[in-house]
């Protein structure tokens, strides 16, 4: 590792150092622009891939079904899909726990009912809930996208233990997750190419919305605040020079008093 | 011309306080109802076929069946 100290300054280093993770480039995200919504299309074919795959594994314990509606899926897709998970509810009158299909008012379902059972099921290594996992991490999209398309062979002389896998971006090198995103492992409804960069890419943005709902409407609030924000400034610029051209343009003249006749 | 009409203006609206006032919300409400529909014009333009109001089609009738 290349360090450059120099007096008085912190440490220089050339590139990331294992125990930091690689750093995830910058990906043209096209959602990053200032103007720009998700897209939509894209939130959906994401959700198809984090409940296909991902879900197996990781919570997502704060998103509801009914935060999908009218972002990715219409109220009566929802409530099937919903429907096709079970939860328990109660207690009834009877104070018996019963098991009933689910509603958009529901959370999405987890996969292990607490950390323990994940930790036992995951070689101790828990898979972390996603509802604001971008938000969790430094790199946002790039990184999610960056490890899930990052995994590789790890270099010479590096011993990943059993259990773990390599993967250059998670700090330390070592993440329990093993790759899932494989071409074609999942088939879009919309026909969409299914490559494993298209699917990191969908659930990556799926991902950052889960994080981000706000994300469209305040950008809109943005653009809008904005253009009145500067009509406002201009007319507030306006309104002072116009107040203050009599001061501005006034004259002040000493005319010395020689004769000592003036009295003021 | 243009000076008759700021004058016909002035003494018929701004310059007695309650009468401008008026003219204030008013043209407040006016303002806001135009530049909400003229930025969602302008955020839908720059975001077209990227909402869900744009895909929203292909689905409603999916899940009508």
């Amino acid at each position: 590792m290349t360090k450059i100290a120099l007096p008085l300054l912190p440490e220089a280093q050339a590139f990331s150092d294992a125990a930091h993770g690689l750093h995830a480039p910058h990906f043209p995200w096209e959602h990053r622009k200032p103007w720009k919504s998700y897209d939509h299309a894209a939130l959906r074919r994401g959700y198809q891939v984090y409940k296909e795959v991902c879900s197996a594994c990781h919570s997502m314990k704060l998103v509801a079904f009914r935060n999908l509606i009218g972002v990715t899926h219409t109220e009566a897709e929802v409530k099937a899909i919903a429907a096709e998970y079970e939860y328990t509810d109660g207690p009834d009158e009877k104070g018996e726990y019963f098991k009933r299909p689910g509603r958009p008012s529901d959370y999405f379902p987890s996969p292990y009912p607490n950390e323990e059972a994940a930790r036992a099921a995951n070689n101790g290594a828990y898979p972390p809930d996603m509802s604001c996992i971008n938000k969790a991490r430094h790199g946002e999209e790039d990184y999610i996208f960056s490890i899930l398309t990052g995994y590789c062979d790890p270099p010479a002389g590096v011993k990943i233990r059993e259990g773990l896998h390599y993967n250059p971006y998670f700090p330390g090198g070592a993440i329990g997750m093993a790759r899932n995103l494989y071409d074609e492992v999942v088939e879009y409804e919309d026909g969409s190419p299914n490559n494993a960069s298209q699917l990191a890419k969908d659930v990556a943005t799926f991902l950052s919305w889960a994080s981000y709902p706000e994300h469209d409407d305040r950008k809109r609030m943005g653009l809008k605040s904005l253009f009145i924000c500067s009509i406002g400034i201009g007319l507030s610029v306006w309104w002072k020079r116009h107040k203050w051209s009599y001061v501005k343009s006034r004259k002040v003249v000493y005319r010395p008093d020689l004769a000592g006749i003036r009295k003021v | 011309m243009a000076s008759a009409f700021i004058r016909g203006l002035y003494s018929s609206i701004f310059r007695r306080t309650s009468t401008f006032t008026v003219a204030v919300i008013g043209a407040a409400f006016v303002a806001e109802a135009a530049i909400d529909s003229g930025t969602d014009a302008v955020w839908d333009y720059l975001n077209k076929d990227r909402q869900w109001k744009d895909i929203r089609s292909l689905y409603i009738e999916k899940a009508e069946e």
